[in-house]
């Protein structure tokens, strides 16, 4: 277990010299560091969180009481649309490509990632394309208000959609190639840039992870890019691939934007567990259970993710041997989703735990996102989901999986690391607070979503029946306690940068973690540059019986 | 933490307080009226119920290892880190429990999909936004749309929505099948993609342009029974429901009569007073143009052009009518509208929506020769 080993700081200490940071505000724009660009794709994920977080106060302002009161339908529609593009490809995905960028070298023992270069430049290709969707916001005819799905003919209908259409598809493109120019990274530095005495089965699940990602982030990027340029072309350059009045065929859209959209839901979820796997064995203080078996999981559940895409669709007719085939290929995911949590469960089994913030949300998601979970083992039966589709239901289950899920894994991993990366300690009361605050209005807000939809409330209304009154309210004051307690968040990693409690961290930060991974035998703050010669050993505890 | 302790509990008092006050919700899927809805309910209370059994058991092992396991309590960490036989029979139980609820989704499945051997054929045609109902093989033909009441309130800023009856799930026209009777539904669309759900039917079906998806019921009970548009169609798709009513058979064959008499009688081109011509033409209006052109006439800024001081509205009718009647590549064309309607309309739009153009239209000046005819 001596991880430090080669890194020292007086012998680094004249390379460091002449390769600080650069000087004054240019240096957050010419950065090629890991370092850097992590935290700028932190911090931007982090701005669009809130962005994307106001549009959904205004929905559930809106749905507050039945009748309409502050927003046209049509603007009601588009923050539902921009809402999702936002949070996707703003926030939940730039987030973890921001921990990848600060973690993977830091964990696999790489002075870098492998392409800096590249990697700044898909940093502000993501910055552009995300400005380039908010500025359809103030545009004639408004921001795309057909769903962040695209569906035609809606999206390309003159009274839908006005001239947002080719900025928000330009916009697509640029995201798709910041993604898929972040994941190149990624797996170069991850194959090639290991220390050496790490073989692929010795890496830290979130590398592991974040590897998988990266493939499907490069499998389906294209898709999703080359879906709307066909939209593109059928609405100015008058081809008809989805105008069912040319030969074309609209449900041909929607199958190829989920070969695309389910692998992107699992682009969100797979580095949630990596992070996971990584936070509940050092609160355990146990090695993760079954890593074998949490890496071949995850790639299982890759794998599947690009033959199930029809479930998204079970309602718009297909044959009844497509239908059967999607129904059975869904149900199978639940099996190696089953084998996480249980993993998770049996890490912390006869454990010795403490609570620490990273802990509560860890936990939390292991609970919150089995519950997305299991509504997604209902409506993969697909009969059950003729009733289910498109409803609240849906609404419940996919925030589900992705607020208590990815968004508490991210800030799981914001106070896990923070205070590596900083060398200061967060304000463990208001992290607490945080998460109490959070646990508690993420259930106020999603559960009553459930009933909804049972009950019959279609998604993406402004406005709804009587009956679905009191749930609504209820929902909306969890949505607004939840988006209120965010607040603590952005203060506390203010704060923290700040210098925090002023208690100063150790480098393991963590009990024992230097165990776990070997960002913790690194000093805390995390020198500028680190890993310039890689170290000797590698942290292996969960792989101590194949050595 | 007390404050927020206190906060919570208040929070939580609020909102049973509001649900004793509401005795009209649910918490659970609806049975529905027919044999598949209610096999789908099976299903998923089936399922449901695995699912709470799981995740008893898997959250109850993780809370006892949460309230034991804790170094607080001087628990000592073991050190174990894998089993295979554990993970072998959790991989293999989870299987097994889903070949075993498989089994009977499959069977739903097939039942569901089963069109064949119906009594009758209705079909169905989702419109921006509204539904349009032809019965193959009779001359039933007729559009439901979103009834008046409803129409107005949410149109209309600070109107109280909870004295509309049925808001938002009330149509001019519902469906009407006999109960005890095979119907399928053919289901097509002539602009985007709708979905056409009755939950008391046990299913939704897309209703594509340019394609035609099949869909049957076979209700038992007589009854009225509601549902939405649920694929997003628009600034208006909240806004298209859908009602069906299921008849005794004697009942449903007196209301084919009673439709069809009425779909044979001729408009009553006879003169009307101004106030008729404006009453009858705002209700053309909000069936027909409200959804696009908005309740004031004021259109949507850069999407849909205003009625109020528009050229074509306010310029001659002759030129009006004949827009109307042909459409353009934005707009549909009413040709649907017979001249009664007609002479309404535009009354109306010409007199109202901030537009004073003074003369008013009757019927005859609007019908065209063969709306006398049919």
């Amino acid at each position: 277990m001596s991880a430090v080993a080669e890194h020292d700081d007086h012998h680094d200490h004249h390379d460091d010299h002449d390769h600080g940071p650069a000087k004054g505000l240019l240096r957050w724009v010419i950065t090629t560091n890991h370092k850097d660009i992590g935290t700028l794709y932190l911090l931007f994920a982090l701005a669009m969180f809130f962005v994307g977080g106001s549009m959904a106060m205004v929905i559930r302002a809106e749905l507050f009481e039945p009748g309409l009161q502050f927003v046209d339908p049509a603007f009601f529609n588009s923050m539902t649309t921009m809402h999702a593009l936002v949070m996707v490809f703003g926030a939940v995905m730039p987030a973890f490509v921001g921990l990848a960028n600060w973690q993977i070298p830091l964990m696999i023992g790489a002075a870098d990632m492998a392409l800096p270069r590249m990697n700044n430049m898909s940093f502000w290709m993501l910055v552009a394309g995300v400005l380039l969707l908010a500025s359809t916001l103030f545009m004639e005819g408004g921001a795309p208000n057909g769903g962040w799905t695209l569906y035609p003919p809606l999206v390309l209908q003159p009274i839908t959609v006005g001239k947002a259409l080719p900025f928000a598809i330009f916009s697509v493109h640029l995201l798709g190639i910041s993604s898929i120019m972040g994941a190149i990274n990624i797996i170069a530095t991850i194959l090639n840039m290991r220390a050496p005495a790490m073989r692929l089965m010795d890496m830290p699940l979130f590398v592991w992870t974040w590897l998988i990602t990266a493939f499907l982030l490069i499998a389906v990027m294209p898709v999703f890019a080359g879906a709307v340029t066909m939209l593109l072309t059928d609405k100015f350059f008058h081809t008809s691939f989805f105008n069912a009045a040319g030969g074309g065929d609209p449900v041909l859209y929607e199958h190829i934007f989920w070969f695309f959209g389910h692998p992107e839901v699992y682009i969100m979820i797979l580095p949630t567990f990596g992070v996971a796997s990584t936070i509940i064995p050092v609160f355990a203080r146990k090695p993760l259970f079954g890593y074998a078996s949490m890496v071949w999981a995850t790639a299982s559940i890759a794998f599947l993710s690009f033959i199930v895409w029809a479930h998204h669709m079970f309602t718009v007719g297909m044959p009844i041997a497509g239908e059967l085939y999607f129904m059975y290929a869904t149900m199978i995911i639940a099996v190696p989703t089953g084998v996480k949590v249980f993993n998770w469960t049996a890490t912390m089994w006869k454990g010795a735990m403490t609570f620490e913030t990273p802990m509560l949300f860890s936990i939390a998601f292991v609970v919150l996102f089995t519950m997305g979970g299991f509504t997604g083992l209902m409506m993969s039966i697909a009969p059950s989901d003729f009733q289910y589709h498109d409803t609240y239901f849906i609404v419940a289950h996919f925030h589900y999986t992705l607020v208590p899920a990815s968004i508490f894994i991210l800030m799981a991993a914001g106070y896990f690391w923070l205070p590596k990366w900083t060398g200061h300690m967060y304000n463990e009361k208001i992290g607490q607070l945080h998460f109490w605050l959070s646990v508690i209005s993420v259930n106020i807000l999603f559960f009553p979503q459930h009933f909804l939809g049972l009950a019959g409330m279609p998604r993406r209304i402004p406005d709804y029946a009587i009956q679905f009154a009191d749930w609504n309210m209820i929902s909306s004051i969890g949505g607004f306690i939840f988006g209120a307690s965010q607040l603590l968040f952005l203060y506390i990693v203010y704060d923290t940068i700040k210098g925090g409690t002023g208690e100063k961290v150790t480098d393991e930060v963590w009990e024992d973690a230097s165990k776990h991974g070997l960002e913790w035998t690194l000093p805390s703050p995390v020198p500028y540059h680190t890993w310039t010669t890689p170290p000797s050993a590698v942290p292996t505890e969960h792989v101590l019986d194949t050595h | 933490m007390k404050t927020v302790k206190q906060l919570f509990a208040g929070l939580i008092l609020i909102s049973l307080g509001l649900e004793s006050a509401q005795a009209d919700y649910t918490l659970n899927l609806m049975k529905g009226v027919t044999k598949v809805s209610n096999d789908i309910y099976d299903l998923h209370m089936l399922i449901l119920w695995i699912c709470v059994i799981i995740g008893v058991i898997v959250f109850g092992a993780m809370f006892y290892s949460i309230f034991h396991h804790r170094k607080s309590k001087g628990h000592q960490a073991a050190q174990f880190h894998e089993n295979t036989t554990v993970e072998i029979i959790w991989t293999i139980i989870p299987t097994l429990i889903l070949v075993g609820m498989a089994i009977p989704a499959t069977k739903t499945m097939l039942e569901l999909n089963d069109v064949k051997e119906s009594d009758m054929t209705i079909q169905v045609t989702g419109k921006q936004w509204y539904w349009d109902y032809k019965y193959l093989n009779t001359d039933i033909h007729f559009e439901s749309h979103l009834d008046e009441a409803s129409e107005k309130a949410h149109r209309t800023v600070g109107a109280d929505p909870r004295l509309v009856p049925h808001y938002l799930l009330n149509v001019d026209k519902p469906l009407v099948i006999p109960v005890k009777t095979k119907v399928r539904f053919v289901l097509t669309s002539t602009d985007v993609i709708h979905s056409w759900w009755v939950p008391d039917l046990g299913w939704k079906k897309d209703a594509n342009p340019g394609f035609i998806n099949e869909a049957w019921t076979l209700v038992e009970k007589p009854g009225t029974y509601r549902g939405q548009c649920t694929e997003l169609c628009g600034r208006d798709h909240g806004f298209m429901p859908i009602v069906v009513i299921a008849m005794e058979q004697p009942d449903y064959d007196a209301w084919v009569k009673k439709t069809l008499d009425q779909q044979k009688q001729k408009p009553d081109l006879s003169d009307q007073t101004r106030e008729q011509l404006m009453a009858h033409g705002e209700s053309v209006y909000l069936k027909n143009c409200v959804g696009c052109h908005q309740i004031n006439g004021a259109g949507v800024p850069g999407l849909i052009p205003a009625l109020t001081g528009s050229a074509i509205a306010t310029g001659k009718w002759e030129s009006l009518d004949g827009f109307l009647r042909a459409g353009t590549s934005k707009m549909p064309k009413f040709d649907k509208l017979n001249g009664k309607e007609f002479a309404e309309l535009m009354t109306y739009v010409r007199n109202n929506l901030g537009n004073n153009v003074g003369e008013i239209l009757q019927p005859k000046q609007t019908a065209l020769p063969d709306d006398d005819d049919e």
